[in-house]
């Protein structure tokens, strides 16, 4: 009998339920229902998201396979093909970050190779609360001592999460993101992307094509983890989130690995059919999707399912969600070769049902017709809301005036008088987390394995070669959130912008977008105006990059207690290199080369990281983004990188300029610091300022800093004029200090090596550190 | 002259080891199966980098069992070559082959970065191709790389130049600040007695193309592609 009480505990509302009976033409029974819920959690089923993301430009001359599928796939040449998509596990990371991260890396690496495609890559995009000491502040929660010490504890098992499942399964971690702010203290944020390599004819998908066929069950045993983990993941948490650990998942890397790699072998045998890893929802997504891509129906039955304990209901194996698992229906006939290649790699591997004429999911346990419904009830016609919205006013303040008496202020507590307050205000960015070097993290990934990193972490893109071809792939996680929260469809075509500006500095032509839209709660109609706003922000964007895009994740309800995170649309580029010698990275090179700027700067400081270091606040107009005159500067660069004119280049993002010029004098892998001295006159008249704050600081878009042979400026300046981008010389490379000046006058110096301690020193100095004991 | 890539369930850097020596060094290279017991078509043996088996144990604990490692055993006790990295050091560890034990990296975190190694010993057929005391860039990748062994051993090692590979500074120094995970005496890698079995911690062959930044590792495998072809013309 299912009551009242029970539809709340499986998130279902009565009005759901009334439409679950008129699909059934009859009520369900429980274990109906528990498939109903997952199916149609929030998770699933895309229910507050899909009536906006049809707006979303989602074709392209390069795109093989757009949303919809396990993975987006696109064409890279020579009959290549990368599989790629970014998925969030931030409710499993908050409640229980190490396991929750891990299952989190081995979902997105299942739908990679589930798609016939080996993984060479992954990146993470993580945000957490703050993190340092000095921004304890015990008059807000987020901001206490005990949550700052657990914002720590979360990042560190994240980060351990992440790395001892990549680095097990053999797949690069290359790069990503990490950013921290209040918003996030109890709400972390848990984005990971992979990346395949598929030729073309050898394909897979995850339908249950030709009657008759079997259904086979392989990898790793069914057990009672996981139960309802996506139906926890489509709900705000409460004070009692802790009890909902059980719902999380446990990863073991070592499975994935032998699953990926029988999987990769059984496709090649040519007795798969389809395929489809069992993620969220585990059995109940799989079979009744893969049915439901090929207009059939998959009948199973749970006795043969191999099971890691005794005495689970058909309820309990129907929503596990046990990890390192697969649902294959394999060609009549050729189930043994299957069986076999999977018993080599000692993998379980059993025939449980087969594929149906009936379009229904069919479940048989203990010898009773368990469950039987209407793929099309568990999928398309699962319900879809178009949530009210409510728009809000963005912000539009000028923090200008904020920002002068915060700097003046600033004198009064300044840590070296050297350079006088705007080297202060630098050195200060450069120590601020969100800025710092990230090299507490991506040194506890394997980000090499595999032999195809080219660029190392902490360039603009992550670039790795594709051995069977000359061609490379460079790759890029951005979203500013604050822009985001306040200017939500600004914030969302910035992201798009300095994404796919990342992805350029390093030499590629932008190709296609997968997006992890991080949002708090879709019943708060402020949320739901700000998701619709990211959504037109995006395509709009996209459609004037060019780049389709390929499929994604949404993830709701991003809130505890009533606190919900900043919008978050991490937007996941992909590009590509047509010859290796293109490779370019941020770093200045040599001695003598001339430092140039693409674009031109404006009174950008509204929600800059100037502006939070400086004040804590995260307020002002949004920078305006001309996407036409952004195109023309990622054209200027491309162009320049690819007439062999280049030697660095570098986006300006958080920081602006200044932090963009000090990040390129750093040092990288065999090569040391050098400095730099620039002048800043061109480029603030050609800009129409004066004030140098803002020409230091400001995060203007569509600004990339280029550094050239003396010989080739004339050219760089052609190809720019050509293009419609402004160009201006700012400086020579050199030296061992970082001088900027403008009409004369220094705004900011000091030593490379100085200012590079400092960045270098932020995370490290935040973590490690004993681990405090602090009570939950 | 033929090389064999030991394939342990969990082994990560079997494709790399092959590519290398196939590609790079273009020498002929066979994928080896951990169920396979007859090893005597190969003149050398690479066990590659991973997570054999997991290594929910101790690194390496399980593969020592697995069935090819008695034949490996074996090999190299008839003088065969033997090249472990990384998970094929601690495996070789663990077989006995090498003396010793990898324990946590001192920081208790996985660490993977291009670190200094200096050349100790030029007189190994892995070495060779290398000057004494010359500093290579190479990158290591592990959560168990702290070489410990007992004062007995560590004094044989010494005194038998078995200590092929230290971590130092770039102008090969060796100092505390340059070890990345607390090895006793900076080890980074060890051969046997009969120098024909080495084991190291940093991964040569990530470091032997020119379009990853660095080419220090490839002599390793020239050195012993040499020394077998030595070994093939002595033997016909």
């Amino acid at each position: 009998m299912i009551t009242p009480e029970i539809l709340d505990q499986h998130n279902i509302s009565p009005e759901e339920y009334e439409r679950i009976k008129q699909l059934m033409g009859r009520e369900p029974n429980f274990t109906e229902l528990g498939i109903f819920s997952v199916m149609w959690s929030e998770h699933c089923s895309y229910k507050s998201s899909k009536v906006h993301l049809r707006r979303l430009p989602t074709t392209g001359e390069a795109l093989v396979q757009g949303p919809g599928e396990n993975a987006g796939i696109v064409d890279i040449g020579d009959g290549w093909c990368a599989a790629f998509k970014i998925e969030s596990h931030n409710h499993p990371s908050f409640i229980e970050p190490y396991q929750g991260a891990a299952t989190g890396i081995g979902g997105i690496l299942r739908d990679i190779f589930t798609m016939g495609a080996r993984p060479v890559a992954a990146m993470d995009s993580l945000r957490f609360g703050p993190i340092r000491d000095e921004e304890v502040n015990e008059s807000k929660e987020q901001t206490s001592a005990k949550s700052v010490a657990r914002n720590r504890r979360i990042m560190a098992g994240v980060v351990k999460g992440l790395g001892d499942y990549g680095n097990a399964f053999g797949v690069p971690t290359v790069g990503g993101e990490v950013y921290f702010d209040g918003c996030y203290s109890l709400n972390p944020l848990v984005n990971a992307f992979a990346l395949g390599l598929v030729r073309r004819e050898q394909i897979f998908y995850g339908k249950a094509e030709g009657v008759g066929n079997s259904v086979i069950y392989a990898g790793a045993k069914t057990g009672r983890d996981g139960i309802h983990g996506a139906t926890m993941a489509s709900a705000e948490f409460d004070e009692a989130a802790m009890e909902k650990r059980p719902t999380v998942q446990v990863g073991d890397p070592f499975s994935e690995k032998l699953l990926l790699e029988a999987c990769l072998e059984a496709m090649r045998s040519g007795a798969i059919v389809g395929i489809q890893d069992m993620g969220a929802a585990g059995l109940t997504s799989s079979s009744c999707e893969m049915g439901a891509r090929a207009g059939n129906g998959v009948e199973i039955n749970l006795d043969l399912v191999p099971q890691r304990e005794t005495g689970m209901t058909a309820y309990e194996m129907m929503l596990s969600e046990s990890q390192e698992r697969m649902l294959i229906v394999a060609e009549r006939g050729h189930e043994r070769q299957v069986l076999e290649i999977f018993h080599r790699w000692d993998l379980d591997a059993v025939i449980i049902g087969n594929v149906i004429e009936d379009q229904k999911l069919r479940v048989l346990h203990k010898g009773e017709l368990v469950a039987e419904i209407p793929n099309l009830a568990l999928t398309d016609e699962a319900p879809k809301y178009n949530r009210p919205m409510k728009p809000f006013a963005v912000a539009s303040e000028n923090v200008s005036p904020k920002i002068a008496a915060a700097i003046s202020n600033l004198q009064s507590q300044i840590s070296d008088s050297a350079g006088g307050l705007m080297t202060e205000a630098l050195r200060r960015l450069l120590a601020s987390p969100n800025i710092a070097s990230k090299q507490w993290v991506y040194r506890q990934y394997d980000h090499m394995v595999r032999t195809n990193t080219v660029v190392l972490p902490g360039s603009d893109a992550a670039v790795i070669r594709v051995k069977e071809t000359r061609r490379s792939m460079a790759m890029s996680l951005d979203c500013n959130s604050r822009y985001c929260q306040l200017d939500p469809r600004e914030g969302a075509k910035l992201a798009v912008a300095e994404s796919a500006r990342n992805v350029v500095c390093s030499g590629a032509r932008p190709l296609a977008v997968t997006n992890c839209l991080n949002f708090a709660s879709p019943e708060r109609p402020e949320v739901m105006w700000s998701f619709s706003e990211t959504i037109d922000g995006m395509a709009e964007a996209c459609t004037t990059f060019g780049t389709p895009v390929t499929g994604g994740n949404v993830s709701f309800y991003n809130e505890t207690e009533g606190r919900g995170i900043f919008s978050t649309p991490t937007i996941g580029m992909l590009g590509v290199i047509e010859d290796a010698k293109h490779i370019t990275t941020q770093w200045f090179k040599e001695s003598g080369d001339v430092v140039l700027l693409l674009g031109t700067t404006h009174n950008d400081l509204g929600a800059s990281e100037l502006l939070s270091v400086l004040t804590g606040e995260a307020t002002g107009a949004v920078p305006k983004i001309d996407l036409a005159q952004e195109k023309n500067v990622q054209q200027a660069c491309l162009k320049a990188i690819q007439a062999g004119l280049v030697n660095s280049a570098h986006d300006c993002a958080e920081g602006g300029l200044a932090v963009a010029l000090a990040e390129s004098c750093f040092s990288s892998y065999g090569r040391s610091g050098i400095g730099a001295k620039l002048d800043l006159t061109e480029h603030a008249k050609l800009s129409g300022l004066a004030d140098s704050t803002t020409l230091l600081f400001a995060e203007s878009p569509s600004r990339i800093v280029l550094s050239v042979k003396p010989d080739h400026v004339s050219k760089v300046k052609e190809i720019a004029a050509e293009v419609g981008a402004v160009v201006a010389v700012i400086g020579e490379v050199g030296g061992e200090e970082l001088t900027i000046a403008c009409n004369g006058e220094t705004l900011a110096a000091d030593s490379v090596a100085k200012l590079e301690s400092i960045w270098s020193g932020a995370l490290p100095q935040a973590l490690d550190r004993p681990l405090q004991m602090v009570a939950d | 002259m033929k090389f064999g890539v030991v394939i342990f369930p969990g082994s990560n850097c079997d494709h790399d080891t092959y590519h290398v020596i196939s590609k790079v060094v273009g020498q002929p290279v066979d994928f080896v199966w951990h169920k396979e017991t007859d090893v005597d078509r190969f003149d050398a043996i690479i066990l590659p980098g991973g997570f054999s088996y997991g290594d929910y144990l101790r690194s390496g604990a399980i593969a020592r069992f697995s069935p090819v490692m008695r034949s490996v055993v074996e090999f190299a006790n008839n003088g065969g070559l033997v090249l472990g990295i990384c998970n094929g050091f601690q495996i070789l560890c663990e077989s006995g082959l090498l003396p010793g034990a990898l324990l946590r990296n001192r920081n208790l975190k996985f660490i993977c970065e291009h670190v200094n190694v200096r050349v100790e010993q030029t007189n190994t057929v892995f070495t060779s191709g290398y000057n004494a005391g010359q500093v290579l860039s190479l990158p290591i990748a592990h959560g168990e790389g702290n070489y410990f062994c007992d004062n007995q051993t560590l004094a044989e090692l010494e005194n038998e130049g078995r200590i092929i590979f230290r971590y130092s500074t770039a102008d090969g120094q060796i100092t505390d600040e340059a070890n990345p995970n607390g090895s006793l005496r900076n080890i980074a890698g060890i051969c046997n007695r009969q120098r024909n079995v080495l084991g190291l911690m940093p991964h040569p062959e990530r470091a032997a193309e020119s379009m990853l930044g660095c080419k220090d590792g490839r002599a390793m495998f020239l050195s012993m592609a040499d020394a077998l072809v030595q070994l093939l013309k002595a033997r016909a």
